[in-house]
């Protein structure tokens, strides 16, 4: 694909990193309010598809690696999975760091709840799905460009 | 009797989905279609959960309201959308790989696999 | 700390751990990455074994997940269980056991016969995602828990059938198993939606507990036996199944049967334990066991005509389903009379569960030997091979065990838990039996043609240079053949001590609803 104009190109710079700290209020919010990791991660996502969309995807691939959201997944899904194991004298995933209902109800509304592992799990859950979702993106986009450019060429490895 | 009109749009989706799954031609407008029918089934589990009235079953956010939407069924959509997310952009990438080979998305052409 | 009040957790833990840190692995090489592979589903097998026992010895197990303590199903002050409940019965138990072997066995097979393409590290997390869903959808006791591990175990899948994306055919067969499935999870997903807005529940023994059939239940019932018999692959709903399961790499068909399995244990556990005897009406019944019929002489009936060996084998899928679809169904139909029961009723169910055992391991088994002649000879076709008896020993002896077990040949175990289901299906209209017999007749003719062209004859020039595979494959193999040869020669103690228990714990429908529910109700 090829760049978009220039008028394209700047509205992209003026917002295109609101949508990261749109993504990571919503993941961070995630317990207290409709949003959550999925969500945010989903918005955080955007990014890189509004960065191709407007820059095309030669300059997108020699600003960033495809590894860099590879790391973000694995993070994201370890930290879910460390996260799952430390509950586990008493069951995978339990609320080992929340305060209990009574508690929480004796302090009064408007108080934000401590709502335990469902907090770190969100942003271990936003980390994992922005990078899915960028990789997600980035691969099906190299996907056109394969057939765009000429014709369809050898995979590798599939020796038949 | 205006508190069944969800449904009654819930059905429409539905068959209208199951109708171009079935008629059309086109890859693409298949996968539409599966999209159509996923969205229908998420307006059905939201509006099971709706009460009149109701307010954001979120303990600390409710304020004075009584009566607040059943939370599980919102649950579900969210992770049902996040499914259907998956399979959608795995049946896109499905589609360019069968665009690349067979060269069509027309799916009377591609049958390699009978009998 | 008792870890044995944590195995069902572990039994899901494992695997989805393995596949998180398959990525990680594979920076370490292959080897790590393949070593990988074979312990995640070799400890999957361990645990899957220890939670057997420990379910036959103490009862139901059910783990709560997420909660203060695993065995609080009920916060204080409500009367339904709300959190993600694990609920495992004798019968879960005994699936996940058959589900974890085939699982060890494909992976120990996939070593091997993966090593010369790309992807791996992919292949590994996708193998053990599969297995993952695949478990989950049989310890699960929450129907939208179900939908999720159903489709945690289609996603696995439908990138696992397209591994090979040179292959315009496999992408083919993926994309015809995806549009089929999606459907069909969406209908579940309504069943699992309706059911909640009429019992504002959704785990099953909540539900059975206070179900009464009236219009939305009917709507459910069909639509979950619909879509849960479609992904088992029977009659009128299995063309996806012969492609899938033909173009996919061979270990990973060696899963997608146990997977088909779990499906299987689905509709078992939503007509016997979620409506049971509520259900009433023949109606359901004879429509399992008409499916069940159908499958069986249709698949076997396209199966004799086939020359790819991996189709055939397909095709032979949906016909033995059609054995378990047929003896669960004559079982189901006897459910709520208790002289019919005794008669013959449990006879056909544990025909049935005993088949589900056999199935997974013969036919996991000759979808590897249809593997190891291709890894071997490069070949699909079989009317390119012959004469390999002389030159692949050991798979041919492998290949003849299963085929025997297959077409029921008598001191094999398909023989046993076929006899089972004959005589019982013979009490209900002799000609169900008859058509399961014919149905026998040709599965052994179908694959005397196999045996008779692949391995024996005259030897072909081109396959002059072919060698036996490689031991890790062997030993893929060699755990199926002892699964099937250790229920052939002790068909009386696999009987009392592996069918029975999980034939009887699908049968009790209030034990299985008062393991979670409770007296309380």
């Amino acid at each position: 694909m090829r760049p978009l104009s220039v008028v394209v190109r700047t509205g992209c710079d003026l917002f295109a990193w609101f949508l990261i700290v749109f993504g990571a209020n919503v993941i961070i919010h995630g317990d207290v309010t409709p949003g959550g990791g999925f969500q945010g991660g989903a918005v955080a996502a955007t990014f890189i598809t509004l960065l191709l969309v407007a820059y095309g995807g030669k300059k997108v691939f020699s600003w960033v690696r495809p590894g860099i959201f590879n790391g973000m997944l694995i993070f994201g899904l370890m930290a879910f999975f460390l996260l799952g194991l430390m509950g586990f004298p008493n069951s995978f995933f339990y609320n080992f760091i929340a305060v209990p209902h009574e508690v929480v109800q004796a302090t009064g509304h408007g108080v934000i709840p401590p709502s335990g592992t469902i907090a770190l799990m969100d942003i271990a859950v936003g980390i994992e799905v922005a990078g899915a979702l960028s990789i997600i993106v980035l691969s099906m986009f190299r996907g056109i460009r394969l057939f765009r450019e000429g014709p369809m060429e050898e995979e590798s490895g599939h020796d038949r | 009797m205006i508190g069944n009109a969800p449904f009654f749009v819930v059905g429409v989706l539905f068959l209208m989905g199951l109708v171009s799954l079935f008629l059309s031609k086109n890859l693409i407008k298949i996968a539409i279609a599966i999209s159509i029918i996923g969205s229908a089934v998420n307006i059905f589990l939201v509006s099971l959960g709706y009460r009149a009235g109701g307010t954001i079953p979120v303990h600390f956010l409710a304020g004075e309201g009584s009566t607040m939407v059943l939370p599980t069924p919102q649950a579900m959509t969210l992770t049902a959308i996040v499914i259907a997310l998956a399979t959608t952009a795995l049946l896109l990438s499905l589609i360019m790989l069968v665009w690349r080979h067979y060269g069509t998305l027309d799916i009377d052409e591609i049958r390699r696999l009978r009998g | 700390m008792n870890w044995n009040e944590h195995f069902p957790a572990l039994l899901l833990i494992i695997p989805l751990f393995g596949a998180f840190l398959a990525p990680v692995c594979s920076l370490g090489g292959k080897m790590a990455r393949n070593i990988l592979l074979v312990a995640a589903s070799f400890l999957t097998l361990v645990v899957a074994f220890l939670l057997w026992r420990s379910v036959l010895a103490n009862g139901i197990q059910y783990y709560v997940m997420g909660g203060e303590n695993f065995r609080l199903a009920l916060p204080s002050g409500m009367a339904l269980p709300v959190r993600i409940i694990l609920e495992v019965d004798a019968f879960s138990a005994f699936m996940a056991l058959c589900g974890s072997i085939a699982a060890f066995a494909g992976a120990l097979f996939s070593v091997n016969y993966m090593n010369r393409f790309s992807g791996q590290s992919r292949f590994t997390s996708l193998y053990l995602l599969l297995a993952t869903g695949m478990l989950g959808m049989m310890i699960t006791g929450d129907l939208f828990n179900f939908f999720i591990f159903i489709e945690i175990s289609s996603i696995a899948s439908f990138g696992l059938i397209a591994f090979w994306r040179d292959k315009p055919s496999a992408i083919e067969a993926s994309l015809k198993y995806t549009l089929v499935s999606q459907v069909g999870s969406m209908l579940i997903l309504i069943a699992a939606g309706s059911l909640y807005g009429k019992y504002n529940a959704l785990n099953m023994a909540a539900i059975g507990s206070s179900l009464t059939m009236g219009t939305m239940e009917k709507l459910a019932l069909v639509f979950l036996v619909g879509s849960l018999a479609m992904k088992c692959g029977a009659f009128p709903m299995h063309m996806w199944l012969p492609d899938a399961y033909a173009e996919a790499p061979t270990g990973v068909t060696c899963l997608l049967v146990a997977v088909s399995q779990a499906s299987l244990y689905g509709l078992m556990r939503v007509c016997f334990s979620i409506y049971g005897v509520a259900m009433g009406s023949t109606f359901v019944p004879w429509m399992i066991i008409i499916f069940g019929l159908a499958s069986m002489f249709f698949g076997v009936s396209m199966a004799v005509v086939q020359h790819d060996i991996k189709r055939l084998m397909g095709y032979h899928s949906v016909s033995q389903v059609g054995y378990m679809l047929l003896g669960l169904g004559v079982g189901l139909l006897v459910l709520g009379d208790a002289r019919g029961m005794a008669d013959f009723g449990f006879t056909a169910i544990k025909g049935g569960v005993f088949h589900v055992f056999n199935y997974t391991m013969y036919k996991a088994l000759l979808f590897l030997t249809a593997g190891a002649l291709y890894y071997a000879t490069g070949k699909k076709d079989l009317n390119e091979m012959g004469g390999l008896a002389r030159r692949m020993p050991y798979t041919t002896f492998m290949f003849v065990i299963a085929a025997a077990a297959i077409s029921g040949l008598p001191p094999f175990n398909g023989f046993v838990s076929k006899l089972l289901i004959y005589e019982s299906s013979f009490a209900v209209h002799p000609s169900l039996a008859v058509v399961a017999l014919l149905t026998s007749v040709l599965t052994l003719a179908s694959f005397v043609k196999v045996f008779q062209t692949a391995f024996l004859g005259p030897e072909k020039n081109n396959l002059l240079h072919v060698q036996e595979v490689p031991p890790a494959m062997l030993l893929g193999m060699v755990v199926l053949t002892a699964a099937i040869l250790g229920a052939t020669l002790f068909p009386s103690w696999t009987l009392s001590n592996l069918v029975e228990p999980a034939a009887r714990a699908l049968v009790d429908q209030s034990g299985y609803i008062g393991a979670i529910v409770g007296g309380g109700m």
